[in-house]
């Protein structure tokens, strides 16, 4: 390396500031990670020590077919909800944000400084009526009752992060379509949800995770214990007579695979979904 | 921008009404409403007062000399005290430190620092519980290796540690958003400002603080706003990493709703502290709204 010299004192300290912070951070999913894949009687004492050092599988096997709360069948559950609680509300939030980015109609801007106003409404403020309003619609326990729950909650920040998106298309195209004598909704889904789609995908990666990591919903909602989504099951396993760190991590791993592998894959739209969604262009 | 044509934009906008209106909309009145009510008679204010005073909430006789319980309300503002400040001003410091181009991996390490913003909360919540477990977990171990035996403890289950192991762990998951956002900010920021800057003379920190923090001022808002937020509805970390104990030790408004709600079966006090929660939430929902124009 060519670093002169006057530099290198400062390469040094900034690079081992730099690196000690992400070892801290590190540190705690270390922790998860060998818990997760030693015997319990090697991490009661610190799972730093590694004399003796065994792998094992047996936590996650333990995890997946938990005798009671089974993760394999939490997984599926959750996996049957996030889907749909994520291709619904995109598409009936894409058709609104087309609105708010396109017409001008009255009440506009009260309208959308509503939907700014609902992004930050705590979900407690809803659920006391919601759950008997489920009830009485025999929709709860149900997972069709959980996704139009979700899909309701993902609609007001899908909005404000499309009509964004939508602002900043150029909107020549649709004109010349129009000119053609196109429909509005053939403009549409023919040529502005193309055109946007890198923002389609990345409102979709943060509401399949959200929707996936959701804790609160599913625990108001779902009651019934085979329903019991993945998150749900977590705290459940906590076994009787110890905290068992053991199943309680591989459980922990298999439950964030799922955002951590979308999130690696498609890190750059979940990061541009993430700035899209908390700013406004 | 087109003409109004009414009737186009309403078709747009109807299927979000139909599922807006009954599941996010309605509810939020009706919770209102139920929050004046006590098994289905009209009482005003008798609730509000009830909750208010009850030392669920607000409980004076221990704040601050005393250990926690000191109530919901004032753990949620414990919690904002210590965790806003500290996410913000480790999310910038981070954030200035790794654009530097002589750090090695800058990218691997903020992707470390971010991933507490990917985990679902209810595993950043059993994380925590893990890490500050005495025997299994890391943070005891190391007070116990410095001698401070007070602290050697599983922090989750003394009324003195429970609220600060949730907050010190929420500090961990919380620190990337703001690293993110200040990160996406300086990136935007034109590098001829900083040169400008550099031939006017100006030091390193003549230049933070004339040049990169005003101009970092917007995205601040968004930071402070958000993790405010984030601290008023804080329920999943708190759930499952003390479960609001010992003794309600920890315990925060979401939370309480909660309790209210499934344990107490009391909907009306329930409807109570969501309304106070959501009162809280619209201090930083206005400034965001406001900042638009």
């Amino acid at each position: 390396m060519n670093i002169p010299k006057y530099k290198l004192k400062e390469f040094i300290i900034s690079n081992s500031i730099a690196w000690v912070l992400g070892l801290i951070w590190l540190i705690p999913f270390l922790g998860v990670l060998m818990a997760s894949i030693r015997p319990y009687r090697e991490i009661v004492s610190g799972w730093w020590h590694f004399s003796p050092f065994t792998i094992t599988l047996k936590n996650f096997v333990g995890a997946f077919n938990h005798p009671m709360f089974p993760i394999s069948e939490g997984l599926r559950n959750s996996l049957i909800i996030a889907i749909p609680s994520t291709i619904t509300p995109l598409l009936v939030a894409a058709l609104a944000a087309y609105a708010f980015a396109r017409y001008s109609f009255p009440i506009k801007n009260y309208l959308f400084v509503f939907i700014v106003f609902l992004m930050a409404l705590p979900q407690q403020m809803t659920i006391v009526p919601l759950y008997f309003l489920l009830r009485n619609f025999h929709l709860l326990n149900k997972f069709q009752g959980l996704i139009l729950v979700h899909s309701a909650w993902g609609l007001a920040w899908i909005i404000f992060f499309m009509r964004n998106y939508f602002s900043m298309l150029p909107t020549d195209v649709e004109e010349a379509a129009r000119i053609d004598g196109a429909s509005d909704f053939k403009i549409f889904y023919k040529i502005v949800l193309p055109m946007a789609l890198p923002g389609l995908i990345s409102a979709a990666i943060l509401q399949f995770t959200w929707v996936w990591s959701d804790f609160f919903l599913a625990l108001v909602f779902l009651q019934n214990p085979e329903k019991y989504v993945a998150t749900q099951r977590l705290p459940l396993l906590r076994g009787q007579y110890f905290v068992d760190w053991g199943i309680l991590t591989a459980a922990s791993i298999m439950v964030m695979l799922v955002p951590l592998l979308v999130y690696t894959l498609f890190q750059k739209y979940y990061i541009s979904g993430m700035i899209g969604w908390s700013t406004e262009k | 921008m087109r003409k109004s044509k009414f009737l186009t934009p309403l078709f747009f906008l109807l299927p979000a009404l139909i599922l807006m209106v009954p599941f996010v909309i309605y509810p939020v009145f009706k919770t209102v409403y139920l929050s004046f009510f006590l098994d289905d008679k009209f009482v005003g204010l008798e609730n509000y007062k009830n909750v208010l005073l009850s030392p669920d909430i607000v409980n004076l006789d221990r704040f601050p000399n005393k250990s926690p319980p000191w109530g919901a309300l004032i753990h949620n503002v414990v919690w904002i005290a210590i965790h806003l400040p500290a996410t913000v001003f480790l999310g910038l410091g981070i954030a200035l430190l790794l654009r530097r181009k002589e750090i090695k991996g800058a990218s691997i390490i903020k992707s470390i620092i971010f991933l507490g913003m990917v985990i679902p909360m209810i595993v950043g919540g059993l994380i925590i519980r893990f890490l500050f477990e005495e025997g299994a977990g890391v943070i005891p171990a190391i007070f116990k290796a410095l001698g401070i035996e007070g602290l050697a403890i599983t922090w989750t289950a003394y009324p003195k540690t429970a609220l600060f192991a949730a907050i010190l762990g929420s500090i961990w998951i919380w620190t990337g958003f703001s690293m993110l956002m200040y990160s996406a900010g300086l990136a935007s920021i034109p590098k001829d400002y900083y040169e400008a800057a550099l031939i006017d003379g100006a030091n390193r920190f003549q230049i933070f603080k004339n040049v990169t923090w005003p101009l970092l001022k917007p995205i601040t808002i968004v930071v402070v706003a958000m993790t405010l937020l984030w601290d008023l509805k804080i329920f999943d970390v708190v759930y499952v990493a003390t479960g609001g104990g010992p003794g309600g030790a920890s315990m925060v408004l979401a939370l309480q709703m909660w309790d209210y709600f499934a344990r107490a079966l009391n909907y009306n006090y329930a409807a109570v502290v969501a309304v106070l929660l959501t009162t809280l939430t619209l201090i930083p929902a206005l400034w965001l709204i406001r900042r638009r124009d």
